[in-house]
């Protein structure tokens, strides 16, 4: 459980762009564009914020899965994105009557779950990300690691289910650029901020992270190809 | 390095794949893939791995152990 007394940052009303816009929130919300947070919290969220529990209690309901998938991905442990969620939810809790809905409601609440997340991977030791590293890279991952045979390429659909074990598997600095700009949809100069390092240290970052699963999703593809 | 991007070698190329994938160019009309099948076929194993990530992790429901666990600590907070 991380400390429930952190302070994470307020989040800044940055909007992801969201290319996974549509994972909005939880079951009530999958339907119909009606039933997503936004467009429901308007009411529960003042009711919320006006201290009514139950209000609270139904933003959670509207929210649970889209923030608890978020920290999965992010932190890729269940019981980690337990704990995550819960501080998260403790967070909003004692933040939301700052909310003043300079940007959607959902996003805010993303961007501060996205805080939480990254107070406890820094707290955890995960130097964010070591990513001055990225600027000088290693002999062995130069680009020179990357000349591969041509009919060992991806093309084609690749296995969801192999490229989801392999983003596990990468080193927690590259999953979670990866996460936060490929799957989250967060642009560079966000990451950049979020992560306070520089726009070309998030490039470079991430694009070792694309090499490092198009390694590893060629070396599973290898005894396939090969009689 | 050589001043002309056509006559790239492929460590240049790759050296500035990053920021040229990252800024939004269309790294595809770069002129060193025009005659280097390697570098071509890299690009195109990153640009799939980056389409593919947006189907990756489909959302799920945390347990409902997590809201009890959050109500009893609001509780704990109220008091």
């Amino acid at each position: 459980m991380p400390n429930s007394s952190s302070s994470a940052q307020a989040p800044r009303p940055i909007p992801p762009k969201g290319v996974n816009e549509p994972l909005h929130a939880g079951a009530e919300d999958q339907s119909s564009s009606a039933a997503r947070p936004d467009s429901a919290d308007g009411d529960v969220l003042a009711r919320a914020q006006a201290g009514d529990h139950h209000a609270f209690a139904q933003l959670y309901a509207l929210h649970k899965r889209r923030i608890y998938s978020l920290c999965l991905r992010m932190v890729g442990n269940v019981a980690e994105a337990e704990d995550l969620t819960q501080e998260a939810f403790l967070q909003l809790h004692r933040k939301i009557a700052t909310f003043r809905g300079d940007s959607a409601f959902s996003t805010w609440l993303h961007r501060l779950a996205i805080n939480v997340v990254l107070m406890q991977l820094r707290k955890k030791g995960l130097s964010l990300i070591s990513l001055d590293e990225a600027m000088e890279p290693a002999p062995e991952e130069g680009p020179s690691r990357s000349f591969g045979a041509p009919d060992l390429t991806l093309t084609g659909a690749i296995d969801r289910l192999a490229l989801e074990r392999a983003v596990a598997d990468l080193p927690a600095g590259y999953r979670l650029i990866f996460i936060l700009h490929d799957v989250e949809g967060f642009e560079h100069n966000e990451i950049a901020s979020m992560l306070d390092c520089s726009i070309g240290n998030s490039k470079s970052q991430l694009h070792k992270a694309r090499l490092k699963l198009r390694d590893a999703l060629r070396a599973q593809k290898r005894p396939e190809e090969r009689p | 390095m050589t001043g002309d991007p056509g006559k790239m070698t492929c460590a240049e190329f790759q050296a500035q794949l990053p920021e040229l994938v990252g800024s939004g160019e269309d790294a595809a009309a770069h002129p060193h893939l025009m005659d280097c099948d390697r570098c071509r076929a890299l690009l195109a194993d990153l640009e799939t791995i980056a389409e593919a990530a947006r189907q990756l992790f489909p959302s799920v429901e945390p347990p409902d152990e997590v809201w009890a666990h959050i109500e009893s600590a609001i509780k704990r907070e109220g008091k």
